[in-house]
């Protein structure tokens, strides 16, 4: 690591020379304004910062930014980011995808990243269509949904990314949303402060073919109702005058309203670190009724993929000191003719 | 020893069920064999299930040694001798035996029910099929558990131990010297006392038996090869691969990383490459073939010798991140160990069928530098020239090697790598070096269009790179259609330039005459053989090997001017012999095998023959 907290990086520091081509009004422009926002403070020199995408609108984000960058190919990201930083563990990996990028086409290689804990990050941009393709439904998009490939409503259940990383082993798993300057550069710098694998979900709006589909969460009369901002050690309270909370009911999460009967003292407290909390709060994406989730849902630490091959080498050569080729050349039976 | 016979050649043919060691037991034989001097060349042919059905045609397993006093270049046409532990072993094999050859066979399993479950409809010892043959029967099950009867292991355990019983057999039948193997079960069996005194005991059983039927049969000597002198030892062509991408990281001063996923017959590349880390061997057992070249290209534009290695179904995984690589114009090696196909196809047999996919098998204008390994251990040389060309020329390279020489041994006579493979010039960057306001990250050099190195962790150098056409000067997004046209031409004259990094091509035989036999790959040693033989003969017909495929030499068209009729035979349908017609105009004749067998001397010499005397 070359951490460096001396660095003064300026938000410009990080914008490249290259012209900025999404459409105007796009979720991706906030998204990329945090980010360069969030890498002036995570201490890391900018050559040591890689930025790796796949294919799709928010996989052009690594051309926005002036660090090493890697376009790559639909889906496979996550498994080139996995090389890079298994190659060399020294750097700080970013994994740009969307939901049809990560969650379709690369679904493989997202759950083998998040098992394996490679230390990188993966953000999510999902915004519940294709949007490159010109707007195909994606494994994200609600039941039901007109799209351009479902005339008639899509049929498709639909994925929670939070839970399918969960249930993939993630380490670290937030959401954040793209109307949040603020609470999206948070979660990039806790995101970059956890080692291992850190998946966010990034909740962002496209403008063309799917505007407003996060809008229950964005708009300000709406999301009030709608979300909760997780903070940990903190009670689950939410709605537009705070007077909604958590509490569980059994085996399941219920929504009360405070008051009387229940108040703070009756709500959850928000534990990052604890696993049967977070498999509750991961399931809540499939309830309706329920609010939506934004902050750090779940931190733990584990082994890391990238830690552990490089011990195992440091380990081998311990033991038998470093690789002499001729001696292998000459191991095992060997015979001289003369 | 009045039935000691001197001969300059033999082939033998173990075969068994899958679970009987047959591998274990001719690796034995090919090693001592090798230890005492003569040349060899084996082919292992074995089942793709792991245990089919015991007993059955479908999981015998076969390990084929020709060892001599003379250079050896093939595992042999025909058996001289077929040892066959059971009735399907029999019936698989005996017509890989010389009319006359003989047959060693276990008598023990020639039961009624054992002859049917091998498809028989009468016993082959009994209607006629063996005449002509000479016939050793040995109870060896029986003679195995009698040897070991003192010794205190179960039933099974001693049964098992009949490979070396037999093995014995051939070692007195072939006056091999047991030191060898008795080395080895001493070292492989140390923490099981019981079962290294069985195999032990067995093995000496075999031997003293064979002993007493010596004057029934004859036992043959075989000389020492008059093979240069030197240090040698034995490797087969996935090992000898392993070890070449090894020396071109030392060489080339950069970090090893394999990127792969598991596929028959390229994971014991996998494997090998695993085993050491004390040379800072990063080793990726990815989710599939595809993450598999995609780890590969994360680790090679960080700085690493990046590899991937596969066989053809994985390859058409690959296909989309090949290209990738490609257009990034980075270093990578992608390692074809081919196989029957098209599909799961054959995936223990032989084939040279993935030759116009290497070429062509990917979306665009997207050449490829293309090798190909001609020998078990030709594997280490090509992997390294591989390995050199895609650091050299800043493009992807693919090795062609298949289940043939991928599994084939012979003994290697160890390289002097300090003076041979020792200097590898990579394109990476020293960034203090460069005038970071003029510097772009697709810099070329004007004379070889590679471009420069540059890698994370370099200070100045931040650029990004994609699958999209890139900008001839700046490297940004172009879609200018000038500029394509121009980037399209750079990547195929970049990698017909590599012509000038390469060896010319050598003829081996007259540099002009009747017949030029053009062949790549693995049927080198059985090529070789038929037109050498030829030559003796007086025939005037050359070999041009190929070893270097895409680019070719410079001088292949010339060397092919030069003969009346050119030839190209190979295990596909007719691949290489399209791309000569195409490439140089001439009427080069095909000649053809997919048997998932390698090409018998034989066949090849009569193909030749009938090539010259056509009009």
């Amino acid at each position: 690591m070359t951490e460096n907290n001396d660095l003064e990086y300026k938000k410009k520091d990080f914008s490249s020379n290259q012209e900025v081509k999404w459409c105007p009004g796009c979720g991706d422009y906030a998204i990329l304004s945090a980010m360069q926002v969030a890498l002036t403070k995570i201490g890391r020199k900018k050559e040591d910062i890689v930025f790796i995408s796949g294919i799709g609108c928010s996989s052009r984000f690594p051309y926005y930014l002036d660090t090493y960058g890697y376009h790559t190919i639909h889906g496979r990201a996550t498994a080139i980011g996995s090389g890079v930083k298994t190659a060399n563990p020294d750097l700080s990996v970013w994994v740009i995808t969307g939901d049809g990028d990560g969650l379709s086409i690369g679904g493989n290689h997202l759950i083998h990243a998040i098992r394996r804990n490679i230390d990188m990050n993966i953000i999510l941009f999902n915004n519940e269509i294709y949007g490159l393709t010109k707007g195909q439904y994606s494994p994200t998009t609600k039941q039901g949904h007109v799209t351009k490939s479902t005339p008639y409503g899509s049929l498709d259940r639909p994925f929670s990314p939070a839970k399918l990383a969960f249930g993939a082993s993630a380490t670290f798993i937030a959401r954040t949303l793209d109307t949040d300057s603020k609470h999206m550069e948070q979660v990039m710098l806790e995101a970059e402060n956890h080692r291992g694998t850190s998946f966010v979900e990034v909740y962002q709006n496209c403008l063309i073919f799917n505007d407003g589909c996060h809008a229950e969460y964005t708009d300000k009369n709406s999301r009030g109702d709608h979300s909760v901002i997780l903070t940990h050690g903190e009670p689950i309270i939410f709605g537009n005058e705070l007077k909604k909370g958590i509490i569980l009911d059994g085996l399941s999460l219920k929504i009360v309203e405070l008051g009387e009967t229940y108040t703070q003292a009756n709500c959850l407290v928000h534990d990052k670190k604890n696993e049967m909390l977070a498999s509750l709060l991961v399931s809540m994406d499939a309830d309706p009724e329920m609010p939506k989730l934004f902050g750090v849902l779940y931190e733990v630490k584990d082994v890391i993929y990238n830690d552990q091959v490089t011990e195992q080498i440091a380990h081998v050569k311990a033991k038998k000191g470093e690789g002499d080729f001729n001696k292998l050349l000459y191991s095992g039976d060997t015979w001289e003719i003369k | 020893m009045e039935n000691l016979k001197e001969i300059e050649s033999v082939v033998i043919r173990f075969s068994g069920d899958s679970g009987d060691g047959m591998q274990l037991t001719g690796t034995q034989f090919s090693n001592t064999s090798a230890m005492m001097g003569n040349d060899i060349a084996t082919f292992p042919d074995y089942p793709a299930e792991i245990r089919a059905p015991k007993g059955t045609v479908a999981g015998v397993s076969g390990y084929q040694i020709h060892f001599g006093s003379q250079e050896i270049f093939t595992p042999g046409d025909e058996a001289d001798m077929l040892v066959a532990f059971n009735p399907a072993a029999l019936k698989v094999n005996l017509k890989e035996l010389k009319k006359g050859g003989t047959i060693l066979l276990n008598s023990d399993a020639f039961s009624d029910s054992k002859i049917a479950k091998a498809g028989y409809e009468s016993n082959p010892l009994e209607n006629g099929d063996l005449e002509g043959y000479q016939l050793i029967k040995v109870p060896i099950d029986s003679q195995t558990l009698e040897a070991l009867k003192d010794i205190d292991l179960d039933t099974k355990s001693k049964k098992r131990c009949k490979n070396f019983y037999a093995l014995g057999m051939t070692y007195f039948l072939y006056h091999r010297e047991m030191e060898t193997t008795l080395k080895w079960i001493n070292l492989k069996f140390s923490d099981n006392p019981a079962l290294l005194k069985a195999n032990l005991a067995a093995m000496k059983a075999g031997s003293h038996f064979a002993d007493t039927i010596e004057t029934v049969v004859s036992t043959y000597k075989v000389s020492s090869a008059k093979v240069e002198p030197g240090k040698y030892r034995q490797v087969n062509g996935n090992t000898s691969t392993a070890w070449g991408f090894i020396r071109a990281s030392q060489a080339a001063g950069l970090p090893l990383f394999l990127g792969s996923y598991p596929i028959t017959p390229a994971s014991d590349i996998l494997h090998e490459l695993s085993k050491y880390k004390e040379f800072g061997i990063k080793t990726f057992q990815a989710e599939d073939e595809i993450a598999a070249i995609c780890t590969a290209i994360g680790a090679g534009v960080s700085g690493s010798l990046a590899i991937t290695t596969s066989s053809g179904p994985g390859i058409a995984l690959k296909g989309e991140a090949i290209g990738l690589a490609i257009s990034y114009e980075m270093p990578l090696v992608i390692v074809n160990v081919q196989r029957g196909g098209p599909s799961t196809g054959l995936p223990t047999k032989t084939e040279q069928s993935d030759l116009f996919q290497a070429l062509y098998g990917r979306n665009g204008d997207s050449p490829l530098i293309i090798v190909a390994a001609s020998r078990p251990n030709d594997c280490f040389h090509m992997a390294y020239e591989a390995s050199r060309l895609a650091l050299e020329h800043m493009t992807p390279v693919m090795l062609l090697s298949d289940g043939y020489v991928a599994n084939g041994t012979e003994p290697w006579k160890i390289p002097d790598v300090d003076a041979l493979y020792s200097t590898i010039n990579h394109k990476m960057l020293d960034p203090e070096q460069v005038d970071k306001n003029n510097w772009s990250w697709i810099k070329r050099d004007p004379q070889t269009l590679v471009r420069d190195w540059a890698i994370p962790g370099m200070a100045g150098l931040e650029h990004r790179v994609g699958g999209l056409e890139k900008d001839f000067d700046t490297g940004n997004i172009s879609y200018d259609p000038a500029n394509h046209q121009r980037m399209c031409t750079i990547r195929q004259e970049k990698v017909d330039k590599v012509a000038d990094n390469i060896p010319l091509q050598e003829v081996e035989g007259d540099e002009s005459g009747d017949l030029l036999v053009i062949s790549w790959g693995g049927t080198y040693g059985s090529i070789e053989m038929a037109v050498r033989g030829l030559q003796k003969e007086g025939k005037k017909v050359s070999l041009m090997h190929l070893q270097y495929i895409n680019p070719m030499p410079k001088n292949v068209g010339n060397v092919i001017k030069n003969f009346k009729k050119v030839i190209v035979p190979e295990l596909n349908m007719g691949q290489m012999v399209h791309v000569i017609n195409a490439k140089f105009g001439c009427n080069a004749i095909a000649y053809n095998k997919v048997e998932g067998l390698p090409f018998k001397i034989s066949e090849l010499k009569e193909a030749f023959i009938n090539a010259l005397s056509e009009a």
